[in-house]
């Protein structure tokens, strides 16, 4: 008896850490605090359920434990900092996996007292089995496993066709009150079939918000699986993440002016501009000289770092250009789009990594006005948050997102690979731009050279 | 759990959830979707009662169970380290950032 209070009360705490961690997370201050303390609720969380009356089965159990615990541990300790977002969107995917396994579990011992447990069960299966296959096929895609968006003939017809047989499937089970073990296998491999279709088809760009979309849900399933297990813990958790997670997915979809319904409903693709209007002008050339010296001799330089930049790991040779130029007496800012990277503020934790100071770094908001007195805009590995076109051009499929106003600086240098398209496939008009030179290379190699000639230039 | 106590705990803690994360900087959303990742991960509770309740007989349920502890235990302490290192990153008031 008294093992149940204290299991009771230890969840009681575990609630009450748990929050204060998400709400110290909220503050660069306390952000590490909060994590430290939700890791504690956990730990005691998963001792004290050791304790539960009734339970057997524990050798099999400290097995999986060590087995999933250790290699996620190993993983998550190995992972370079530009691979978080699809470190965390299959670790959340594993998490939606156990919620989905909880209901499996619950139907297979076919100890479900009442339609509403059922029912709750049964939905969050239904999630919790489409943010686990949706979250692999994201992982998939972001690790480049998978490059291409697939589109089914009908996308839309079939993702509402299998989501509502699926439903169909589980409102059967509910009202059966015993389902047959085929049904539940039939709603099972419908529910993971799901995931997949929906996410096949969205573009890399449109990731983060997905990634986001599948934690809160995973969040619900959570939440719906504590019911039925009657567990406190679970329940608070999974609703206080799935209702964070949502609000979360907002903001990212909002930053980028893409509604939620048309990510996944009319994903964007190279193809829908394909055979759209060709961009005027043609693309001129700079040498790492000519960089140097447009900025060694600028007031104002502002770095626009995307993605690009990251990959090529050059973050640590950009902030060794940024305190050269900065001893020439240049003023330098890094200005964050709220996509850059691959989820909001992606890039500001691959910037702090390479040691650039937080009040160097500025947001959209702060900077967009500020590149009309900026001598030159460095864009270095971002693409679509600096494309002009997202202003102007209506059959541009990111008109209307907010974008970095780089192309009103007196020049624009932009780093580049290659000629090709970004990461969405699409054209960017700023490298067509009257005042941009574009810089080709690798962005590490490309920021290497100017460096050189900074030092020549001020020996 | 008594129906509508339950009801209350969810609309609650819905509002929890949205409240705490309304006034988070950019920066930080990164980490903090990583960190409510982490904290969903408590699912791992709920896994190991499943694996508890399961009858020792029956192989299915067995494997079902293992299953949902193997995923649930992923979660969490893939959230935590990957959560851990990201916020590491972030050190407060200095000048630098935390470059190792």
């Amino acid at each position: 008896m008294s093992a149940r209070i204290l299991i009771s009360a230890s969840y009681f705490v575990v609630a009450i850490l748990f929050i204060l961690g998400l709400k110290s997370m909220s503050s660069p201050v306390s952000a590490r605090k909060g994590i430290v303390w939700a890791g504690a609720g956990m730990l005691i969380a998963t001792l004290v359920t050791f304790l539960s009356p009734g339970m057997q089965n524990f050798a099999l159990m400290v097995i999986a434990l060590a087995i999933g615990g250790g290699i996620a541990w190993w993983g998550g300790k190995v992972v370079k900092m530009t691979d978080m977002p699809q470190m965390v969107a299959i670790y959340n995917g594993m998490g939606g996996g156990a919620a989905a396994l909880i209901a499996a579990m619950e139907f297979a011992r076919g100890e479900m007292h009442g339609s509403v447990v059922a029912a709750l069960a049964t939905l969050g299966a239904l999630i919790g089995a489409v943010s686990f296959s949706g979250s692999v096929i994201a992982f998939t895609k972001l690790q480049g496993l998978m490059k291409r968006a697939h589109r089914l003939p009908g996308q839309n017809l079939w993702n509402i066709g299998v989501a509502a047989f699926t439903v169909l499937v589980g409102a059967g089970m509910v009202a059966s009150g015993e389902p047959a073990p085929l049904q539940i296998l039939v709603f099972f491999a419908l529910a993971l079939a799901l995931g997949v279709i929906i996410t096949l088809p969205i573009g890399g760009a449109d990731m983060p918000v997905v990634i986001s979309l599948y934690n809160a849900l995973t969040g619900l399933a959570v939440g719906f699986e504590g019911y039925v297990l009657g567990n406190p813990a679970l329940i608070i958790a999974g609703i206080v993440v799935g209702a964070a997670g949502s609000l979360l997915t907002q903001l990212m979809a909002k930053a980028m002016n893409r509604p939620l319904t048309n990510i996944i409903f009319s994903p964007i693709t190279g193809e829908a501009q394909a055979g759209g209007s060709q961009i005027a002008g043609s693309m001129k050339e700079v040498t790492g000289l000519d960089a140097a010296a447009m900025m060694r001799y600028a007031q104002k330089v502002i770095v626009v770092p995307g993605y690009g930049m990251a990959v090529a790991q050059a973050q640590h040779k950009v902030w060794e250009m940024a305190e050269l130029l900065e001893a020439e007496g240049v003023e330098v800012k890094f200005a964050i789009h709220p996509v850059a990277g691959r989820m909001p503020g992606h890039m500001n934790v691959l910037l702090a990594e390479a040691g650039v100071p937080y009040d160097k770094i500025f947001d959209m908001e702060e900077i967009n006005a500020e590149f009309e007195q900026a001598d030159v805009a460095l864009v270095i590995g971002a693409n679509d948050v600096v494309n002009p076109a997202a202003r102007t051009a209506k059959s541009s499929p990111i008109y209307g997102m907010p974008i970095l106003n780089a192309d009103r600086a007196r020049n624009v240098i932009c780093v580049k690979r290659g000629k090709g398209a970004g990461y969405s496939g699409i054209e960017n008009a700023l490298f067509y731009g009257e005042n941009t030179r574009m810089l080709y290379g690798s962005a590490q190699k490309a920021i290497a050279e100017v460096i050189a000639h900074i030092k020549e230039l001020s020996a | 759990m008594e129906g509508f106590a339950a009801l209350y705990i969810f609309m609650l803690a819905a509002f929890t959830g949205y409240e705490v994360i309304s006034r988070v900087p950019v920066i930080l959303h990164t980490p903090l979707m990583s960190g409510s990742n982490f904290v969903h991960g408590v699912v791992l509770v709920g896994a190991m009662v499943a694996l508890g309740e399961a009858d020792p007989h029956d192989p299915l349920q067995l494997a079902i169970g293992f299953g949902a502890v193997l995923l649930g235990a992923a979660n969490a302490a893939g959230g935590y380290v990957v959560t851990e290192r990201m916020l590491g990153m972030f050190k407060a008031g200095g000048q630098k950032g935390g470059a190792k």
